[in-house]
């Protein structure tokens, strides 16, 4: 029996009206939990475990698969509605997103991010039923070097997009750069900057900074700048839906978003947010309204959103194929398949197909649940807009310290929350941008373990970084993106780039 | 989901005279620890135990984040529990914790599992004796992949060095951020060698795209076609423990009754069911005796991390 065959199988299979049921209360509980920052996916199926243990594995299953792609939905809504990014990678979701809100396009943002996710979820979905044996050798192959390689190119061309002036950016970058060496050093154990703070130990949590900087400076810049003339926040002015032009914008990054999001999420160590950057500074690159990045583009909405969707989907490739969990969530699927005797692994595919294939089934139907359950909400969710506006902040403010305590029930948690929140409202102050220290926290400590890890397997030979194909590609790739724009300076062009660059808050 | 923390909470409150746990688990959900303490809660509740009882999660660490606030917290009550295990002692010596097992009341051992030594099918290695010698010839050409630094592949790793000769301070150990990376990285021929817990390798060794060349234990392993180290001629052994500790300064009779509480659910048969499932083996050791393993492990893992350099 072919692939297709399989998967058709596997549709009739979940197309059970109790399979059918456990996919809605997944996808449900999964956009609520993504809504609320604090509350992952991991922690929402960790909590449903022992309560699934009765039931049958199909079943349970697939509500875990339901909750993961329903988190990567929700995520979406706070990024961009209130500027409090619930889940790592729906950081850069914000950017743009909210921009559109306050310019009343919230509706036209949530859709794109609601159709992106949609048509991303769909396409990596069927990705990985039919070449997930194929891609997991390709992703095998990414070692320390390529890793590396991979991040140097997300550092050039994500620093490029950082608005009108790079000093600022790289400032900012460097800050972030900073916080990322806080804690404990994965390769020898050892604690740096830690000042004997037990909670400074395992690093400053990516959530925490975001929300404060995003959320907290944010609020704190309204009610600084209350007195003056400030901009009109509209909820909805012309159609809460997508113009003809908005689906034209949007339906190019959506599909460029599923290609950067689905391998990165399939590398056992790619992650979600990378995705995103790469996603976005693609699309600022590529769009032929640059000018509008940093005011509301709505590529910078529909890129990302697809892209994080993508890599969800990513993920499960080495979870079905290799038994490899390379995210929270996926590590407790898989404490989830073991609690029911199945392997993950290699055989998995052999020894149980009827399983893995209604899995695939039943994503392919919680995906397009999720659209249905979205898209009449948009009308309701842009209304959270017309809520006064000091009334409107002091909600995300609660909202946030609600969120940080959740994930981290520690004072000292809550203290990092507002000294954080005083450095954005202060860097807002002074025109620095706050998506690169965000940016510099991620991706720094992951760039400095991979150098760290190649160059101690090759024992401190530097040309490991040149030994393959990939590593040299993407190394060319982004050396390329840091040269061609001072060349293109020096030749009299400078002002199309400052044009380009645009400015982001 | 509403109704069933509504029916624990009827069920909390209807069994008002057993008191109810809080188990910390001072872990990311998933792990190892985490899958410990909502096994023990699934089976608590299900046997009667303690009906109300409730996880919580504080990562970080290699656990001590947990234990340090686990222990500030809970001077003298009987209701709070932390699950923690043999990483827990190697990440107190490298991170120099202030707080340390001494300042809780270790209550049993549950669970343990063995290291197992593989590489990739692919390696010209054929068996551990082949491993050693290469590692004999030059220790920093052989790249050990396995958890995190400090932790218990990594204090196998001294060991073994040191069991064949070999300076621990030149081993070559690439640390990962759980099993499942380092697998990645073994399975895509990055490093020399893998090394973590049995179960984290056996579907790959099974479908053959990994060589298992010795396992940790005393013993050979049913079901598992691989040696000992002791048989491969390396003195080592070591278990992957598991435990569960109260809150420091319990009374005599406080100690009891947790202690009493744990062991009906060790010899509960739904406990049992849960190991097996799982593919855990009961280790269950309490009272003196677990103190003593306890006091021994501790003085082996300062001496091996010394040795390695990772603690002065």
């Amino acid at each position: 029996m072919g692939a297709f065959d399989l998967l058709m199988n596997g549709l009739v299979t979940a197309a059970d009206p109790m399979l059918l049921l456990y996919a809605l209360i997944g996808v449900t509980l999964g956009t609520a939990v993504g809504v609320l920052p604090g509350i992952g996916p991991a922690l929402t199926v960790a909590l449903l475990l022992p309560v699934t243990f009765r039931m049958d594995p199909a079943g349970s299953l697939i509500m875990f698969a339901g909750i993961y792609y329903g988190g990567m939905y929700g995520g979406s809504t706070t990024s961009i509605l209130l500027n409090t990014p619930g889940e790592s990678a729906s950081i850069i979701t914000a950017l743009e997103g909210n921009k559109m809100a306050r310019k009343g396009r919230g509706g036209p943002a949530l859709a794109t991010a609601a159709i992106g996710s949609f048509i991303a979820g769909l396409i990596a979905t069927l990705l990985l039923a039919f070449f997930a044996p194929f891609i997991v050798k390709k992703a095998l192959a990414f070692g320390s070097p390529e890793y590396f390689a991979l991040m140097m190119l997300a550092f050039v061309t994500v620093s490029a997009a950082f608005g009108d002036s790079t000093l600022r950016g790289l400032t900012s970058l460097f800050l972030g750069l900073a916080l990322g060496c806080i804690g404990i050093d994965q390769l020898t154990g050892q604690t740096r900057l830690a000042f004997g703070q037990a909670e400074l130990l395992d690093g400053i949590e990516v959530t925490t900074l975001a929300v404060a900087m995003f959320a907290l400076g944010e609020a704190l810049a309204v009610a600084g700048t209350r007195n003056k003339a400030e901009e009109k926040v509209e909820a909805v002015k012309g159609s809460v839906w997508m113009t003809r032009q908005d689906w034209a914008r949007s339906w190019k990054p959506w599909l460029r978003g599923t290609l950067i999001g689905f391998p990165i999420g399939a590398m056992p160590a790619g992650g979600a947010e990378i995705g995103t950057f790469l996603s976005y500074s693609a699309e600022k690159k590529l769009s032929k309204h640059p000018e509008e990045f940093g005011h509301g583009a709505i590529e910078g909405v529909a890129g990302p959103e697809a892209a994080n969707n993508a890599s969800a989907a990513g993920t499960l490739v080495p979870l079905l194929t290799l038994g490899l969990p390379t995210s929270a969530t996926a590590a407790i699927m898989l404490a989830g398949f073991m609690q029911f005797g199945l392997q993950p692994g290699p055989l998995l595919f052999a020894t149980n197909p009827g399983l893995v294939w209604s899995l695939i089934a039943s994503l392919l139907i919680a995906n397009f649940m999720l659209l249905v359950l979205n898209l009449p909400l948009i009308g309701l969710w842009v209304r959270l807009l017309t809520i006064p506006k000091p009334w409107l902040y002091a909600g995300i403010l609660l909202f946030a310290t609600l969120g940080t305590i959740g994930a981290n029930p520690s004072t000292f948690e809550l203290g990092m929350l507002l000294g954080f929140g005083i450095l954005g409202y202060v860097m807002r102050l002074f025109g620095y941008p706050i998506a690169p220290i965000v940016v510099g926290l991620i991706l720094g400590p992951l760039a400095e373990i991979h150098l760290r890890r190649a160059l101690s397997i090759s024992q401190g030979d530097w040309t490991v970084l040149f030994h393959s194909y990939l590593s040299i590609g993407l190394l060319t790739a982004a050396a390329l993106a840091l040269i061609v724009p001072v060349i293109l300076r020096a030749r009299g062009k400078g002002q199309v780039l400052s044009q380009l660059a645009g400015d982001e808050d | 989901m509403k109704n069933f923390v509504l029916a624990g909470l009827l069920a909390g409150a209807m069994a008002l005279p057993a008191s109810a746990y809080t188990i910390i688990a001072p872990a990311n959900p998933g792990g190892g620890w985490d899958q410990t303490a909502r096994t023990m809660q699934t089976v608590l509740q299900e046997e009667g135990i303690s009906p109300g009882t409730q996880v919580q999660n504080v990562p970080g660490a290699g656990g001590t984040i947990g234990l340090a606030q686990f222990a500030a917290q809970n001077s003298g009550k009987d209701d709070a529990l932390i699950v923690g295990g043999y990483v827990m002692v190697g990440a107190i010596l490298t991170n120099n914790s202030p707080v340390s097992l001494k300042d809780v009341t270790p209550i049993a051992r549950l669970t343990g599992e063995y290291e197992a030594i593989v590489v990739p099918a692919a390696s010209p290695i054929q068996n551990m004796g082949e491993l050693v010698e290469k590692l004999k010839a030059d220790p920093g050409a052989v790249s050990w992949a396995g958890g995190s630094a400090g932790g218990t592949d990594h204090i196998a790793v001294g060991l073994i060095a040191k069991a064949a000769g070999v300076d621990p301070t030149k081993i070559n150990y690439i640390a990962y951020s759980g099993g499942g990376e380092a697998l990645a990285a073994i399975l895509g021929n990055q490093v020399t060698a893998g090394i973590s817990s049995l179960g984290e390798f056996e579907a790959q060794v099974q479908a053959g795209t990994l060589r298992l060349l010795a396992v940790s234990s005393p013993e050979r392993i049913e079901g598992v076609d691989a040696p000992t180290l002791k048989e491969a001629g390396v003195d080592v052994e070591l278990q992957n423990w598991r435990m569960v500790a109260a809150g420091p300064n319990l009374s005599p009779e406080q100690k009891a009754k947790v202690t009493a509480d744990v062991e009906k659910m060790v010899k509960s048969a739904n406990w049992q069911e849960q190991l097996k499932t799982k593919g855990w083996m009961d280790t269950y050791l309490a009272g003196d005796e677990f103190d003593k393993q306890l006091e021994a492990d501790t003085a082996a893992t300062a001496t091996v991390l010394k040795d390695i350099g990772l603690v002065k």
